[in-house]
C-alpha cells in the first residue's frame, strides 16, 4: 500500500452555524433595502424594487455565510436563496395573469353576457356578450374530439396490441413529431388543402379539421400509456377462454383503461380549446350567431377574445369583455382539468393493477 | 482515527412513530460490531442515526446521545455535514455516481472539501483503490464510468469512495446482500483488514456473515408489528452465537423465527 | 405528456423474435371481426403517417409556387411584398425575430425552470411542492391568447420602468437602447415567451428530478455533501438529459407561439440592433398578422415562411426525442 502524502484535511463537527432566521432575516432586510433605494432613486416600478432586492438577498446570504460559516456552506445557502428566488420570481407572473383575469373578467360576467351576441353592439359600445362565440367553441371542439377520438385510440390500439416491426415504429416518431407541430403550421396545412385547393370558404368545421391535427398525437400518447397499463395476464385469461383478439380489446382491454383514456381526452380537449391560430386563418369570426358550422365564419372564444382586443379602438368596454370572455375560457379549462384528474384519481386503483 | 462510539437513551422516529426506542451501547474502535435481528427492528434506522442520515428522510427525527469519542453528533452547533465527512456510510445497493468516472467517485469527496492537486488526488485514488482490493482490476480503467463495473467492484469502488476522505467510522448497511457469494466473500475479506484502521458497523440479514467477520454483535428486535425496535443484547460474536444470555437471541439464531 | 415514463413502444428485441410470431397471430387472425379491427386500427396508423406526409408535401406544394413567382432572395431579403409587381419577400427579419425572442426566452426561462423544479423536489416541505407543482401543471393549460391578453394590457404598461432602467446602464452597449417608445419589442416578447414555456419546462424537470435515484442522493449525502452538493453531484448530471429535452419542448412552443406575439408586439418588416425598440416580427407572428389582408399568392407566399417554422420545430423536436432516447438507454444501464 502506498503512503498517502496528504491528509484530509479533517475539521471539528461543530461549524459557526448561522441560526435558522438568517435566511428570513436577508431577506427582510433585502426587501426594505429594495425598497429603500428605489425611493431614493425615484423608480417606481415594483418590478425594480422586486430585483434589486433578489440581488441584495442572494449576495447578502453569500457574503454573511461566507464570512461565519465558510465557503461551501455560503454555497450551498446562495443555491438555496437562488431556488428561492427562482420560484418567487415566476410565481409573480403567474399569479398576475390568474388574479387580473379573475378581476377584470368578473366586471361584465353575467348571465346576459353568457347568453347573447355582439350582434347589434358596436365594437367599443358597451353591452353584447360571448353567447355566439360559445356556440362556435363547442362545436368546432366538438367536431374536432369527434374526429380525433376514434383515429387517436385507434392509432394506440394498434401500436399497443398489434404493432411491432417497422411501421409501428414510424407511427410511433411521427406521432411523436406531430406533438410539436405550431398550431399555426396545422392550420396553414388546411388552408392549402380545403380553402386554396378545395377552394371552399371559411368554416367551423374547417377549424375542427386543424384542431384535430393537434389533438390526435396527444390522444395517442395518453391513451397509450394508459393501454399499457393494463396488465397483460388481463389479456391473456381472455384469450385462453378462446375470446377473438378484437373482443378482447373491446370487452376486457378497454373497459379496464376507459378512466385513463377519458382523463387523456379530456385533457386534449382542453389543450386545444383555446387554440387560436388556426381559427383565425380557417373560420375566421363574426359577431352573429351562426349554429352551422359546416359555412361561413363562425365566432370562437378565442377568436373573440383576439377581437375584443385588436378591435377595441382602446375603448374599457371592449377590453372588459376580453377579460370576462378570456375568465369563461379559463374557467372552462380549469373545470375540464380539474375533472380529468378527478376521472383520474378515481379511476386509479382500477387501471394501477 | 479510529474513535469509539458511545449511543445513550436514543430513540429514532418517523414523523410520530416511534421506530427505535431507548437504545444505548458502545462500539469499540478498530473492531467490527454487527447489528443483527428481524426485518423491521430498526437496525438500519439505528445504523442511519449513528451519522445523521436518518433526519434526510421525511418526518425523521432523532433524541438522545450519540458520542464519537468526546463529541455529541446531536449536540447543539454540530454541523450534520460534517458528521457524514467523519462517518462513513457504504449502502445496500451499490451506488456509485453514474456520471462519474471510476477515478472521479473516489476523488468525490475530497474534491467536496478543497481544492487538490493532480498528483495529490492520484495517491489517494490509488491508495484507497488499493484499499477496497480494487486497484489491479480497475487500474487501466479508471477512466470509464463506474457504472460500467460489475456490481462486486462497484460496491468496492463505494468502499474506497468512502474511505478516501479518511473517516473515523464507517458504517455498512447490508453490504453484500444486493451480490453473489464470491463478491460477497471479497468485501468480508475487505472488511477484515479495514477493521485495522476504522471502527466499522454492519447491518446484515446473514447470521454466518456476522459470525464470520464481527468481534461484537447486537441483536435487536420488536415486540410485535407497529411496536418500536429495541437493543436486546450486544456482546463478543462468539457468546452471541453460543452462549446469549437471552432467550429471543437463541432463538433468533437458531432459525427459530425472523 | 409525460415524456419520461414512455417505454420505447418496440424493445429492441421485438423485430427479431416476437414479429414472426405476431405476423403468424395475424395471419391465422381469419375471423372477421378481428380483420376488421386491426385494418381500422392499422388504418388509423397509416392515416397519422399519411397525415404528416400530407402536411409536409402541401406545404412545400404551395411555398415552391410563392417561390418560384419571388424575385427578391426568400432567404435573405428584409422585404415582405408577395402581391407587389414583381413580388417580393424575404424571411431574414422573421427568422431574426423568432430566434431572438427564443432565445431570450430560454434564457430567463430554462434557470428558472430548473430552480422551481429542484424548489418542488428537494427544497419546498412536501404539501407545498405538491401544491405548487398541481397549480403549474393548471398553468400550462391557460391558452396563449390569454397570455397575449395579459401581456398587452397588464404587462406592456408595467415594463416601461425597466426599460428605462436596462436604457440608463445598459443603453451604452447598443443592444438595450430605448428610443421610449411603447415596451412592444421583442425584449418584452421573450419575456412573455418565457413564461409562457415556464410551466411545461418546470413540468418535465420536475419529473426527471423526482426520479433521481435516492441511493445516488444517499451516496453524495454520505460523503458528507451539502444539500447543494447533492444536487450538483447527483441530481443535475441524473437530470441533464431530461432538462435539455424538457427545453427543446419549451423552445418548439415559444418557436411557434403565435397569437400572444401578434398581440404583444408592435412589428414591423426591420431589423433592430436595439432588442428594447419596437419593430421586426417572427414567423408565426407574422402569418397571423398579415393573413387578414393577403391575396391568394401573399397566403401562399406565408405559407413558405410556415414550412420553414414547420422544418425548424421538426428539427428542435426531432433532438429533444433523440435526446430522450439516449437516456433511456443511458439510465436503463445503471437501473
Amino acid at each position: 500500500m502506498s503512503h498517502a502524502t496528504l491528509t484530509p484535511k479533517h475539521g471539528s463537527l461543530r461549524g459557526a452555524t448561522l441560526p435558522k432566521w438568517f435566511a428570513w432575516a436577508v431577506a427582510a432586510g433585502s426587501v426594505v433595502l429594495g425598497l429603500g433605494i428605489s425611493t431614493a432613486a425615484g423608480l417606481d416600478s415594483d418590478i425594480q424594487w422586486a430585483l434589486i432586492a433578489a440581488v441584495l438577498f442572494v449576495a447578502g446570504s453569500y457574503g454573511i455565510s461566507a464570512k461565519v460559516e465558510g465557503r461551501r456552506q455560503a454555497k450551498d445557502r446562495t443555491a438555496t436563496s437562488l431556488v428561492w428566488v427562482a420560484f418567487l420570481m415566476a410565481l409573480v407572473p403567474l399569479i398576475s395573469l390568474i388574479w387580473e383575469t379573475v378581476k377584470r373578467g368578473v366586471k361584465v360576467l353575467d348571465g346576459y353576457f353568457l347568453s347573447h351576441s355582439m350582434g347589434v353592439v358596436a365594437d367599443t359600445e358597451p353591452g353584447g356578450g360571448i353567447y355566439h362565440a360559445i356556440v362556435g367553441t363547442l362545436e368546432q371542439v366538438g367536431l374536432a374530439t369527434l374526429i380525433s377520438v376514434p383515429i387517436g385510440v385507434l392509432t394506440a390500439i394498434y401500436l399497443v396490441e398489434y404493432g411491432r416491426g417497422r411501421l409501428a415504429k414510424a407511427v410511433t416518431f411521427f406521432v411523436d413529431v406531430m406533438t410539436g407541430i405550431p398550431s399555426i403550421v396545422a392550420g396553414l396545412f388546411v388552408l392549402s388543402v380545403w380553402i386554396l385547393m378545395l377552394d371552399m370558404g371559411p368554416s367551423g368545421f374547417a377549424g375542427s379539421m386543424a384542431l384535430s391535427i393537434l389533438m390526435i398525437p396527444v390522444v395517442v400518447r395518453s391513451t397509450e400509456e394508459m393501454l399499457k397499463l393494463v396488465p397483460n395476464e388481463l389479456r391473456e385469461a381472455s384469450l385462453a377462454l378462446g375470446v377473438p383478439k378484437w373482443r378482447t380489446i373491446l370487452k376486457v382491454v378497454l373497459p379496464t383503461s376507459i378512466g385513463g383514456i377519458t382523463t387523456g381526452v379530456m385533457l386534449a380537449i382542453a389543450r386545444i380549446t383555446g387554440e387560436t391560430a388556426p381559427v383565425l386563418l380557417l373560420v375566421w369570426v363574426t359577431n352573429f350567431i351562426n349554429t352551422n358550422p359546416f359555412q361561413d365564419p363562425q365566432a370562437s372564444l378565442p377568436m373573440y377574445i383576439y377581437l375584443q382586443y385588436q378591435n377595441s379602438g382602446g375603448s374599457g368596454a371592449a377590453y372588459d369583455r376580453a377579460w370576462a370572455a378570456a375568465l369563461t375560457l379559463i374557467a372552462f379549462i380549469m373545470i375540464l382539468n380539474l375533472v380529468a384528474r378527478g376521472i383520474a384519481r378515481w379511476k386509479a386503483p382500477k387501471t394501477g393493477r | 482515527m479510529a474513535k469509539r462510539i458511545d449511543v445513550s437513551g436514543l430513540n429514532a422516529y418517523y414523523g410520530s412513530f416511534l421506530a427505535i426506542e431507548d437504545i444505548s451501547m458502545t462500539v469499540e474502535p478498530r473492531s467490527v460490531t454487527a447489528f443483527i435481528g428481524p426485518s423491521g427492528c430498526g437496525k438500519s434506522t439505528f445504523l442511519r442515526t449513528l451519522n445523521r442520515m436518518h433526519e434526510v428522510t421525511p418526518g425523521g427525527r432523532v433524541d438522545g446521545k450519540v458520542m464519537l469519542d468526546d463529541e455529541n453528533l446531536y449536540g447543539a452547533g454540530i454541523d450534520p455535514v460534517a458528521v457524514r465527512r467523519e462517518v462513513g456510510m457504504v449502502f445496500q445497493r451499490p451506488n456509485p455516481f453514474p456520471t462519474m468516472s471510476v477515478y472521479d467517485n473516489v476523488a468525490a469527496g475530497l474534491r467536496l472539501n478543497g481544492k487538490y492537486k493532480k498528483a495529490e488526488l492520484d495517491d489517494v485514488v490509488e491508495k484507497s483503490l488499493r484499499g477496497a482490493n480494487l486497484w489491479n482490476e480497475v487500474k487501466d480503467r479508471l477512466n470509464k464510468p463506474g457504472s460500467g463495473l460489475s456490481g462486486g467492484q462497484q460496491q468496492r469502488l463505494c468502499i474506497a469512495r468512502a474511505i478516501a476522505v479518511e473517516p473515523n467510522v464507517l458504517l455498512m448497511d447490508e453490504p453484500c446482500s444486493a451480490l453473489d457469494p464470491i463478491s460477497t466473500l471479497a468485501i468480508e475479506d475487505l472488511i477484515g483488514e479495514l477493521k485495522e484502521q476504522y471502527t466499522i458497523v454492519i447491518v446484515t440479514h446473514n447470521m454466518q456473515q456476522a459470525a464470520r467477520v464481527s468481534d461484537r454483535t447486537a441483536f435487536f428486535n420488536l415486540s410485535a408489528v407497529g411496536q418500536p425496535g429495541k437493543l436486546i443484547e450486544i456482546d463478543d460474536t462468539e457468546r452471541i452465537f453460543s452462549n446469549p444470555s437471552v432467550q429471543a437471541t437463541e432463538d433468533y439464531i437458531s432459525g427459530r423465527f425472523g | 405528456m409525460d415524456i419520461t415514463t414512455q417505454k420505447p413502444a418496440a424493445p429492441p428485441a421485438a423485430p427479431g423474435p416476437a414479429a414472426p410470431v405476431d405476423k403468424r397471430a395475424a395471419r391465422g387472425a381469419t375471423r372477421p371481426g378481428d380483420r376488421i379491427f386491426l385494418g381500422l386500427s392499422r388504418g388509423s396508423g397509416i392515416f397519422v403517417l399519411a397525415l404528416m406526409a400530407a402536411i409536409a408535401a402541401f406545404l412545400t406544394y404551395r411555398a415552391s409556387i410563392a417561390i418560384s413567382k419571388n424575385e427578391a432572395n426568400f432567404f435573405t431579403s428584409f422585404d415582405w411584398n408577395p402581391s407587389g409587381t414583381p413580388p417580393e419577400f424575404g424571411i431574414a427579419v422573421l427568422a431574426f425575430g423568432t430566434v431572438v425572442s427564443s432565445i431570450i426566452a430560454m434564457v430567463i426561462a430554462v434557470p428558472v425552470s430548473v430552480g422551481i423544479a429542484l424548489f418542488i423536489t428537494h427544497y419546498a416541505p412536501r404539501r407545498l411542492g405538491g401544491l405548487i407543482a398541481y397549480v403549474i401543471d393548471l398553468l400550462a393549460a391557460v391558452p396563449s391568447i390569454v397570455y397575449g391578453l395579459w401581456g398587452a394590457l397588464f404587462l406592456v404598461p408595467h415594463l416601461e420602468g425597466l426599460y428605462g432602467w436596462l436604457d440608463d446602464y445598459l443603453g451604452w452597449t447598443g443592444v438595450f437602447e430605448w428610443n421610449d417608445g411603447a415596451p412592444r419589442s421583442l425584449f418584452t416578447v421573450g419575456i412573455l415567451l418565457a413564461i409562457m414555456i415556464l410551466p411545461i419546462i418546470t413540468n418535465v424537470s420536475r419529473e426527471v428530478f423526482r426520479q433521481v435515484p435516492r441511493m445516488h442522493e444517499e451516496a453524495a449525502l454520505a460523503l458528507g455533501a451539502t444539500r447543494w452538493e447533492v444536487i450538483r453531484m447527483s441530481v443535475l448530471p441524473f437530470g441533464r438529459s431530461g432538462v435539455i429535452s424538457a427545453s427543446m419542448l419549451g423552445l418548439g412552443r415559444a418557436l411557434g407561439e403565435t397569437m400572444a406575439v401578434a398581440m404583444v408586439l408592435s412589428s414591423s418588416f426591420d431589423i433592430n440592433a436595439s432588442l428594447l425598440d419596437t419593430g421586426g416580427g417572427t414567423f408565426a407572428q407574422n402569418i397571423a398578422s398579415k393573413f387578414n389582408e393577403a391575396t391568394e399568392m401573399g397566403r401562399d407566399a406565408l405559407i413558405a415562411s410556415g414550412l420553414v417554422l414547420f422544418v425548424i420545430t421538426l428539427l428542435v423536436n426531432g433532438a429533444a426525442r433523440l435526446i430522450i432516447a439516449r437516456r433511456k438507454e443511458y439510465s436503463g444501464a445503471n437501473a
